[in-house]
């Protein structure tokens, strides 16, 4: 059989599966569209925890970055597993105990004002839209490289199976789908990377195999490959390019991020009870850790092979993925010395950074491009870092039933956290613009019905993200973990722990933290990005990093104004009181 | 009873304050501010620095967060004792 035809059984097999357990978990009310009428176990609602955390970005992108960024990619790991500490002992067992609907509700009840839930709307559909464009991305990468149909296509079928079991099924039919979903991608995840790592090292587990030494020599992996780029003319794998404030600030603005997002958090209302919530958010970074801690691995060894495999190889016996990727345009090569071999080294191959290829072929079957060669550099190849973990399997020389299975589990990832995202999206709309603030007579059906509605609008919209997939999508993922850290972590954990928080002190707070993390961001990413590095960055953070300033700002000016101005009413005393009692 | 819900509360604070207190130290003690100190000391083919910051850090939070789980449950059968009694 062909990986074509595995890949078409695979994904067929894993998507009538997804129906199935959509037809099988309907929501019939509020309570089930919500919240899975909070009945969800503890290791199930773990899972669908990870499997809505676990996006396209963490399936497809991360191995590919840090094989790239090297020490420095660690500020992915930590900061997207540390969050998760914050998340367990901070907020989730106590949003548990509030025991309501959505992030916006705690923030509207407990600052005592529709002001306060209105902007925590508006924050949570600028988050999670932006997270949302990303996923579409990762669907269409998927298809358009594995089934060989259009990407508008892909996403269209993509779209078509999260509306059937996000409408039908609300949070109930996500939450079963996404238990699958969860265990189609970490298998898809592992079974490559143990393969690749008995290839390389003779070692099971990949965790280990990233020590060890390689099969063919006494040479430890790691120091092979820092000596290797370090020829190359790149930094030593092992060691930071990123200076160690920004590497802080980028880390904690990822951890902050998480655990302030929407789509995160309210997975922990699904649960029966606060013992329960806690214990999921153990079960939930477990499942996460399992692919946190191979990824690194998967990262080692894919920059490893792709050296071996391309360095110096005659581009008209080089490798078939090499040539397939580059017909999908996320690699290109141009022929700098004109010796008919491809050079890889440090810098970017190209002027402009991305290649644009014109109709031609060259001397050697290669696609011409526009692009004039950087001569600043050696390097003679373009390498889209989101191919690595897709191309990883092909690189090593694995069977077609594994490839197959890494494009089945990419669309698990990114679907589970498109259907997350599309629930906390609708849910905010029909609850807490329409029940709670513009349309408080309509009962609990028509509600439902409200919910089911925006759903599809949004599902509609995120498709739009996908034909059209805006130039930003990139530069933007920056924005949802900044801002939800410096809006939404402080509000949620001040809330809880600090009972003298006011509305004024909480609506600033957020404010200001919007709008300083949003005005950096733009400014460095869209209105000046030519002067977008540490010389002109403030103390040396980056825009991915700045968030956590926001964030620090945000508490300043929370707890400042809340000092100057009147204490909050004796009710929502008494709600922190009942919040902080299991 | 507001007395016995500070008692829980300042029990409560005492977990979470330690437990935070692993958790920086862990991540970005070790993985950042201390990573290239620790990176002298070898393991394995790993450099200590470095592995605390892709692999040892994110174990630490396994385990916070499992111990976190078990501490609140002594916690909260201490305190519902307390009451039945």
């Amino acid at each position: 059989m062909t990986t074509q035809l595995l890949t078409y059984i695979f994904v067929g097999a894993t998507f009538t599966l997804y129906i199935g357990i959509a037809l099988w978990s309907r929501a019939k009310s509020t309570n089930d569209f919500y919240v899975a009428g909070k009945g969800v176990h503890p290791i199930a609602n773990g899972m669908a925890t990870a499997a809505d955390w676990m996006s396209a970005a963490s399936f497809l992108s991360m191995a590919g970055l840090i094989a790239f960024l090297g020490k420095d990619g660690s500020v992915y790991l930590m900061g997207w597993t540390g969050g998760y500490v914050l998340l367990a002992l901070l907020l989730a067992p106590y949003l548990r105990k509030f025991g309501k609907f959505t992030v916006p509700d705690f923030i509207g009840e407990r600052y005592y004002s529709s002001t306060a839930r209105k902007l925590a709307v508006v924050c949570l559909i600028f988050i999670s839209f932006t997270y949302i464009a990303g996923q579409m991305r990762g669907v269409g990468i998927v298809f358009s490289r594995f089934l060989e149909v259009d990407i508008n296509t892909g996403v269209i079928v993509g779209m078509a199976i999260v509306f059937f079991y996000a409408v039908l099924g609300g949070m109930k039919g996500i939450t079963y789908t996404q238990v699958a979903q969860y265990c189609v991608l970490i298998f898809a995840y592992l079974v490559p990377a143990i393969f690749i790592s008995i290839l390389m090292t003779g070692e099971v587990i990949p965790q280990i195999g990233f020590g060890s030494t390689l099969v063919d020599s006494p040479i430890y992996l790691l120091d092979k490959l820092d000596q290797v780029t370090r020829d190359l003319g790149f930094v030593a794998y092992t060691e930071n390019v990123k200076t160690n404030i920004d590497i802080f600030c980028i880390t904690a603005a990822l951890m902050f991020g998480t655990a302030g997002l929407p789509h995160v958090i309210v997975r922990f209302f699904t649960v029966p009870s606060v013992g329960a919530a806690r214990q999921s958010a153990g079960y939930a970074l477990i499942f996460i850790a399992l692919l946190y801690t191979t990824a690194p691995a998967v990262s080692a060894f894919a920059r490893m092979n792709l050296i071996d495999s391309i360095q110096d190889q005659p581009y008209s016996t080089s490798p078939n993925w090499f040539k397939n990727w580059e017909e999908i345009g996320l690699i290109a090569w141009q022929d700098k010395n004109e010796d008919g071999k491809i050079k890889y080294s440090s810098g970017n191959a190209l002027e402009d950074i991305k290649p644009k290829y014109l109709d031609e072929r060259g001397e050697y079957g290669e696609r011409l491009l526009q692009n004039k060669p950087n001569l600043s550099n050696e390097n003679e190849i373009y390498i889209d870092r989101d191919i690595i973990v897709l191309a990883n399997p092909e690189i090593a020389q694995l069977p077609g039933w594994v490839i197959a299975l890494v494009a089945a589990g990419g669309l698990a990832a990114a679907l589970s956290t498109a259907a997350g995202l599309l629930l906390v999206i609708s849910s905010s709309v029909s609850h807490d613009l329409l029940k709670k603030t513009y349309m408080p007579q309509i009962t609990e059906k028509q509600e439902l019905r409200y919910a089911r509605m925006s759903a599809a609008v949004a599902i509609g919209i995120a498709g739009i993200f996908g034909i059209y997939p805006p130039a930003f999508v990139a530069q933007v993922v920056a924005f949802a973990f900044g801002l939800a850290a410096a809006t939404f972590f402080p509000a949620l954990f001040l809330g809880i722990f600090y009972k003298r928080l006011n509305k004024e002190g909480a609506i600033t707070g957020m404010l200001l933290g919007l709008i300083f993390t949003a005005s950096y961001i733009i400014y460095f990413k869209f209105i000046n990005p030519e002067i977008n590095n540490s010389d002109f960055w403030f103390m040396g953070i980056s825009p991915e990093g700045i968030g956590s300033v926001g964030m620090l700002l945000n508490f300043i000016i929370a707890l400042s104004v809340s000092s100057l101005t009147k204490p909050p009413p004796d009710e929502v005393l008494e709600l922190v009181d009942d919040i902080r009692r299991p | 009873m507001n007395e016995k819900n500070n008692k829980y509360w300042k029990a409560n604070l005492k977990i979470v304050i330690s437990l935070l207190i692993i958790w920086f130290i862990s991540s970005f003690g070790f993985g950042i501010i201390f990573s290239d100190y620790l990176d002298q000391i070898k393991f394995g083919g790993f450099k200590l620095g470095f592995w605390f910051a892709q692999q040892g850090s994110i174990y630490i939070f396994v385990i916070l967060v499992f111990l976190y789980v078990w501490l609140m449950k002594r916690l909260d059968k201490k305190f519902s004792e307390e009451e039945d009694s």
